[in-house]
């Protein structure tokens, strides 16, 4: 007899993530990756159109969007997979707002969906929050407290100041005050900010996890090789443990990022972004402490894994505010997850 | 990916939880720690309840007299269980959980028939005779010795942290048949007995725990006489019969007590909020932090129950890294319970204080958490072996 809680991945979604990695692979190598943030630093990392139009090309965009409107019909659980890929790969890019856009009506996210347009976000409630890849944009999301709006992005750039951006390969604005919108929430919109916000920091989650997973890998390569003292340093217990740490704090957060995929709940939702945050940012410090010296250098490419995780520690819903709801669903009476 | 039940699985959910609230207010009021006698008979008369309701050894095969449940059925009546305030396994532990599935594993149908049937009905407790003083996470380097006398082993050595060993009638116990030389790798001279708690040379000697209770003794043997028709599988083959069954601990057996964390959470918050400690948002934010916590160890779990269900109940890579965070994050929750306490936290008579105590062990039992640690460096990711 064969019960639910089948948590396991069906052979469709295998694929889909494999499609996923294998695509990354070819048309976003580890050289694509070093040339962009070896690039000229004052151009930054401008966006490669033609790959984000192959990005479109594949589906990833459209992954959620209703085949009636053209899109693959799948759900949450398949956007994850494929986001998740996209953080071990480091793809740089506004992947969750153009993701996000997709699924919206209006002209501004007409070529979402197939990579034609560029969509990033500004997140009006986390103020503080930069913008990324402001110039290569399109369009940017606003997202109020409850208002949802796509704004060209030439309108933000005029009031927005280019920051020296930590992560290299992504680009920083910062951006004026927002301006005091009216939320003008029309009948039946005020849930899609919400529900918005909950997918973007979820899908922020699942790049996190990718990341944490690759650093564990690119940590165990290095241990496996590097000799010190005659023996690999995989041999020494204190890297041992280390590492092992690296496998519990990714494979903790993997279980709640899928089981928020699939529930949509908004406890779950942050306790996934909550734990893959912390996953992605301590795998990343743990990775360049097992690379030594070699860890140190630009060379390597943990700090990139190092970088990237602060930046989307930052976006969405970050630390304080993830503790902030789990705590309050203590006291609530909503059914938990438990 | 789901997470849904299936019919038959909500099916079975509201039978239990119906039976479950019938049955609860029939217990009578649970026994002082310290009064074991107490413990066993409320221990074997709840278990007792359940084999009667047909809940008995609901993972163990049919043919082993269990129910032959599916983990996710399994997962279900923990959580139900818990959730309901039932007692957990206490003294049928070793029994239901590790001796029990061994002897349906490895014994004979005489074996079988004589001792699976005592543990299902709560007639019969179990202690586990496996670590030494001088071996414990190094389980294999034991060396209570068994020598053959024509049809019996004479048992020679001493046990340490046999849970329930004063109130047991059988041990699972573990000893060296060979001696380790070249030829015989410490792990191959071991030898899987069951030994009647009440033969001449055996004492029991309780250990006091920094808790200030028993909860586990010493035990010493002195020439103890097993006949050789207790040994469970073949001489020298009892490592091998242990690693059966020991991942069991490891697997489901935390169940329970994840749920019962949540628990503990909210009640904490509801302390918090009554002392006026909630409006510390340092506080707040960090017993926030411990709901993701335990969001995570419930679905692990999910997931690693999902994960034996498909490969046919052999538990995955999964409960090494379950029982690492799980006991780290067992600690932090009462480092939590002390913070909303206060300075309550220093009445070694608060509920909350003396799971703080307990909850010292839980890096420690099972396998410590370096040497999980190991395990998952080694087994898993496929380091080389360390030192």
């Amino acid at each position: 007899m064969n019960g639910a809680v089948d948590f396991q991945l069906t052979d469709d979604q295998r694929a889909l993530r494999a499609g996923m990695r294998e695509l990354l692979e070819r048309r976003f190598p580890r050289t694509r990756l070093r040339a962009v943030v070896d690039g000229d630093a004052e151009r930054g990392a401008e966006l490669d159109r033609a790959l984000w139009r192959e990005l479109g090309a594949a589906g990833l965009f459209a992954l959620r969007v209703p085949e009636s409107a053209g899109g693959v019909g799948l759900g949450l659980p398949e956007a994850v997979l494929a986001f998740e890929e996209a953080g071990r790969a480091l793809l740089p890019g506004p992947l969750v707002a153009t993701e996000l856009a997709a699924g919206l009506s209006g002209a501004l996210a007409a070529g979402a969906v197939q990579g034609e347009t560029v969509v990033t976000a500004l997140d009006e409630e986390g103020a503080q929050v930069p913008v990324e890849h402001l110039a290569s944009a399109d369009a940017v999301l606003a997202l109020g407290s409850t208002a949802v709006e796509l704004i060209p992005a030439a309108e933000v750039v005029r009031a927005a100041q280019p920051i020296r951006s930590v992560d290299p390969a992504t680009p920083l604005h910062r951006t004026a005050p927002p301006r005091t919108r009216q939320d003008q929430a029309g009948p039946g919109r005020s849930g899609i900010a919400a529900r918005l916000r909950r997918e973007a920091a979820l899908l922020t989650a699942a790049q996190q996890l990718g990341s944490a997973s690759r650093t564990v890998e690119l940590a165990v390569d290095h241990a496996k090789r590097r000799t010190q003292f005659g023996r690999p340093i995989g041999a020494f217990q204190a890297v041992q443990h280390l590492c092992a740490q690296m496998l519990v704090r990714a494979e903790s957060s993997r279980s709640v990022v899928y089981a928020a995929a699939v529930t949509e709940g908004p406890g779950d939702i942050a306790a996934a972004k909550l734990l893959a945050d912390e996953a992605a940012v301590h795998n990343a410090r743990d990775c360049l402490q097992v690379h030594g010296g070699m860890g140190f250098t630009w060379e390597a490419d943990v700090h990139l894994h190092l970088k990237r995780a602060w930046v989307r520690a930052g976006q969405w819903q970050c630390a304080a505010a993830a503790e902030e709801e789990l705590a309050a669903g203590l006291v609530s009476t909503v059914e938990t997850c438990l | 990916m789901d997470l849904a039940f299936t019919e038959d699985e909500e099916d079975f959910r509201h039978r239990l939880r119906a039976w479950l609230a019938d049955a609860l207010p029939m217990l009578p009021d649970r026994p002082h720690p310290a009064d074991w006698p107490g413990r066993r008979a409320y221990d074997c008369g709840w278990q007792r309840m359940l084999h009667d309701a047909g809940y008995a050894g609901l993972h163990w095969p049919k043919d082993a007299g269990g129910q032959g449940a599916t983990p996710t059925q399994h997962l279900i009546f923990l959580e139900e269980t818990e959730r309901a305030g039932a007692p957990y396994v206490g003294a049928g532990f070793v029994g239901l959980l590790h001796a029990g599935p061994t002897i349906a594993a490895e014994g004979t149908p005489e074996q079988r028939a004589r001792w699976l049937p005592p543990i299902l009905r709560g007639d019969e407790v179990w202690c586990q005779g496996f670590s030494e003083p001088d071996a414990g996470s190094d389980l294999a380097s034991l060396r209570t010795r068994a020598v053959r006398d024509g049809d019996t082993y004479v048992v020679s050595g001493s046990k340490i942290w046999t849970s329930h060993a004063e109130i047991a009638d059988w041990c699972e116990l573990l000893v060296r048949t060979a001696p380790v030389n070249a030829d015989t790798p410490k792990h191959r001279g071991i030898t899987w007995l069951a030994m009647p708690m009440d033969a001449p040379g055996v004492t029991v000697r309780p250990l006091r725990t920094l808790a200030g209770t028993a909860e586990f003794a010493e035990m010493f043997l002195d020439e103890v006489r097993v006949p050789v028709t207790h040994r469970v599988g073949e001489e020298n083959d009892g490592w091998r019969v242990t690693m059966v069954t020991l991942s069991f601990e490891r697997g489901t057996a935390f169940v329970g007590e994840v749920v019962a964390c949540r628990r503990v959470l909210e009640a904490l918050a509801r302390t918090a909020k009554a002392n006026g400690r909630w409006d510390d948002a340092v506080l707040r934010r960090r017993l926030g932090r411990l709901a993701a916590e335990c969001a995570a160890l419930w679905r692990l779990t999910q997931w690693n129950v999902s994960e034996a269900q498909r490969t046919g109940g052999v538990p995955g890579v999964g409960g090494s890294v379950f029982k690492l965070r799980f006991s780290q994050v067992r600690q932090e929750l009462y480092e939590a319970a002390a913070e909303v306490l206060g300075p309550d936290a220093l009445d070694a008579g608060q509920e909350w204080v003396a799971d703080r105590l307990s909850s010292l062990s839980y890096t420690i039992a099972a396998g410590t958490s370096q040497i999980q640690r190991n395990i998952v460096a080694e087994r898993i990711l496929g380091l080389p072996k360390g030192r």
